[in-house]
Parts: structure tokens; sequence; C-alpha cells
């Protein structure tokens, strides 16, 4: 079976002590430790250890789930880089973005890429909420875990909306600005929470601060556990919504 | 369906290894015919590899357009110079583009949070769980009612004269028009809108306005909130 130096390497590895304390199995290659795999690991224990094949197929999904949550790693990992370089203050928050895009190796790429993904996470958290729509997935036993999937479409446009005040240039102030006088138009409570949002009445140094608190802490947990949540719904509810034969030959017929 | 019902019963007459089950069906819900919906296989690795090469993909695609594409930057925020028009990220120019036509508390306020509850109340609303088509019971009836909705709308849209709210609702609405005259048997496209549940039309309708509205918003206003064309 293992033929290359690195398989055999890579065998080898697997029997050592530390590896096997570490993982507290064999290589994957009964069905046994294939489950162990998943369930073993804390991270991948939300995912079901087996999934329908039906499931898996491009078309039923698109994978659109599997690439909002990709693209909240993405954000995360650019987004701590970018934090190395980012200071809250008016207005060193600007001379980082001029400093980016002149001084540091690759910040003109690096913001891009977090520039893009950030857009990319708004555009696909919204065509998998559509998607799963059409395909009834909200029906029961999903019924709860179609919320969860509304409150992190919420987090999802925070998160982009705390981010976009960031670089504190004319385009982020007067954004941010638009947006918050939207919520004093609450008759009731808006120019409080307007005030709680920004921290003083004007878009200023506070504002700054309390988003980026907000978008480099408090929402990316919340977002974090909400996620784990939602996983591990999809595996409690049984799966995916699927066809079933009959409606997907009378659905295939139509096509 | 019903010639495809294959089930055994009676395996055993040991109640601790082979409970007996009763079930209840209540009058207002029907027994689950669960079919046939493919065998399982397991996650590691079937499920990990495809999640693998879904980051893969993702990630190629992003740099790739990182590299061609450059974050927006403009001058140092001045709260003295208001740029005109002043623009919310696009994500929230389909609600600035309902504040020109509508007053705040309304644009502002109602709308997002009703659409926010209604996303919410989707799944516990138990209505047509079959998802039967809009018009395959009382047909007459609903086609009234929907006219009447209809009207209604349009009378307070064009009271408001909110015209990017009203074309993508009369597009629609001249798609449910086809779906209610289209015969069985017709057409492929005219097939699939007529066996359309009414939740089918409410979505389409609320994702076509939605996306008129962040789009007009984003490409086709000016200064002042006034129309451009986005190519002059």
């Amino acid at each position: 079976m293992a033929t290359s130096p690195i398989e055999l390497a890579l065998n080898r590895l697997r029997e050592t002590r530390a590896w096997r304390s570490i993982f507290r199995r064999g290589p994957a290659r009964s069905n046994r430790t294939r489950s162990l795999a998943i369930f073993g690991n804390i991270f991948l224990h939300l995912l079901p250890v087996k999934v329908r094949e039906q499931s898996l197929r491009v078309r039923a999904t698109y994978y659109l789930g599997s690439f909002s949550f990709l693209l909240f790693l993405l954000l995360t990992m650019t987004g701590i880089l970018l934090m190395l370089y980012y200071h809250p203050a008016v207005p060193q928050a600007y001379l980082d973005m001029k400093d980016l895009r002149f001084v540091v190796s690759n910040g003109v790429f690096l913001r891009n890429l977090h520039r893009v993904g950030a857009h990319a996470m708004v555009i696909a958290v919204f065509w998998h909420m559509f998607h799963v729509f059409y395909r009834g997935g909200y029906r029961p036993p999903h019924q709860f875990n179609w919320v969860v999937g509304v409150v992190l479409m919420l987090l999802t446009l925070f998160l982009s909306y705390t981010g976009y005040l960031l670089p504190w240039d004319q385009l982020a102030f007067w954004a941010i600005t638009v947006g918050t006088n939207i919520i004093s138009a609450e008759p009731v409570l808006g120019h409080d929470v307007r005030f709680l949002l920004l921290g003083g009445n004007l878009v200023g140094e506070n504002a700054l601060l309390r988003f980026y608190v907000l978008h480099c802490v408090i929402l990316p947990l919340v977002a974090g556990m909400f996620i784990a949540v939602h996983f591990w719904r999809i595996q409690k509810d049984g799966g995916l919504t699927l066809r079933e034969d009959h409606e997907r030959e009378g659905h295939e017929r139509q096509d | 369906m019903s010639d495809k019902i294959n089930y055994e019963a009676g395996f055993g007459s040991n109640a601790l290894k082979d409970p007996q089950r009763v079930v209840f069906i209540t009058p207002k819900t029907s027994a689950k015919v669960k079919g046939d919906i493919g065998k399982k296989v397991m996650s590691y690795p079937n499920l990990l590899l495809r999640e693998a090469i879904a980051l893969e993909v993702m990630v190629i695609a992003l740099v790739i357009l990182s590299l061609f594409w450059d974050a927006p930057l403009e001058q140092l925020a001045n709260p003295l110079v208001t740029p005109n028009p002043a623009k919310a990220p696009w994500y929230f120019l389909g609600l600035q583009e309902l504040l020109h036509y509508f007053p705040p508390i309304v644009a502002g306020i109602l709308i997002p949070t009703l659409v926010i509850l209604a996303l919410v109340v989707i799944p516990y609303f138990n209505v047509n769980i079959k998802s039967e088509p809009f018009w395959a019971a009382n047909r007459t009836r609903r086609f009234l009612i929907f006219v009447v909705i209809l009207a209604a709308l349009l009378v307070f849209l064009v009271f408001f004269e909110a015209w990017s709210v009203i074309a993508p609702t009369l597009a629609v609405a001249l798609l449910v028009f086809v779906s209610y005259f289209a015969s069985a048997g017709g057409p492929r496209s005219a097939e699939f809108l007529r066996t359309r549940p009414v939740s089918w039309w409410v979505m389409t309708w609320f994702i076509a306005v939605a996306v008129t509205l962040t789009v007009v918003g984003t490409f086709f206003r000016g200064p002042g909130w006034s129309w451009v064309w986005p190519w002059r």
C-alpha cells in the first residue's frame, strides 16, 4: 500500500507514541477509525459521521453554506494580519491605510483580499439563505436552524458594516453617518441606540473605537458561537433537506 | 408513490426486543411517507475532501480578484465636507433607495423590522407544507384576492411614486398572470410557473424588489439622489 517515501514516513510518524497520544486512533482505513476522525475531534464533531451521498452533490447546495463559513475563516485570518498594522485612532487609522498601500509588503493585496472576501461573504450568505428557502430547508425539523441562520445573516451584515468604518476615509465616515442616521428615525429608542453605538452624537474617535471592538472581538465571537450551533443542528436535525426519489424524478422531468 | 410501499411488520413476540408501537394520526396531519433519499457515506474523507476543494477554489478565485481589483481609499474623513451623494455600503443601498420614497420611520425602521420578523417566522407557519401550487384549489377566489392585493399595493406605491418598487412588482405580477392562464402540459417554463406555491411567489417578489432597489441605489443614483445613467 505505502509505496512512496513520504507515505512510509507518514506511516512511521503515525506509529509514534506522541502522534497516538494526540489523535488516539490509527490511520483512517476502517469505518471505525474514520468515525473516530470525526467525533474524536473537538472541531469536526460538529459534523455528522456519515452524510447522504445526495447531499454532497454540487447541485444540492452549491456548497453555499460551506463557502459562507470558509469566507468567515479567511476573513478572520486576513483580519488578524491587518490588525497587526492598524490603530483604531483618529487620524492614525487612515495613516495606517496609507502605510498598508505604500510601506507594508503585500499590504495592498492583504487589504484587497479582506475587502473582496467581505463582499463575497455577504453575497454567499444571502444566496445561501434564498437557496435554502427555495429548497424548503426551513421545514420541520429544521425550523430552529433557519432562525439561527437569520441571526447569522444579520451578524454578517453587522460585521461588514462595522468594518466599513475602520479605514477612516470619506467613504467610511459618510457611509456610517448615513447608516446610523436611519437608526435615529426610530422614535422611542432611536437616538439612545445611536448614542450607544457611536459613543457620542457624531461619528468620531469613540465611534471608531467601538466599531473596532465590535468588528474584531465581539461580533466574530458571537458569530463563531452561532456558526457552531448552526453546524451542530444540521447534524441533530438529521442532515440536509433532500428530495425523495419520486419528487426528484418529477423535478428532473421538469428541467 | 403508493406502489412503492415496502414495509415489514410483526418482527417477534419479545416485547423488550421488538417493542410494538402504535401511531396516532390526528386529523390535520398526514402520515409521513419516507421515500428513498439514497445511501450514506463516511464524512471522512468524502465530506472533508470536498470542503477542502471548495476552500481551494474559493481562495484561488479571491486571490485573482484581489490582484486585479483594489479596495477603495478616499481622502481622510472630514465631517465638514459632505460628498454628494453620501452612500451607505452597497447592501444597505436598497434601504437608502426606499428612504428616497418613504418617510424614514417607514423605510428605515418599519420595513426592515417587518422583513426580519417575516424571515424568522417563515418555518413556524405550517400552511401548505406539501407546497401545493397556488392555483391548485379555489382558483377563481384566489385570483380575485391576488388582484385586489396587487391593486391595493400598486395604489399605495404610486401614491409614494416608488417607481423602483413598482417595476419589479409589475414584472412578478405579470408572471403570476402567466401562471394563472397557463394550461397543464404547456411549455416547460409555463409549467414551472403554474406549479409554484404561494410562498415561492412571495419570496421571488421580495428578492426581485430587493435586488432592483440595491442595483438602482448602487449604480443609478447621483447627486441629490437624482437618476443618473452609470455609463455616462
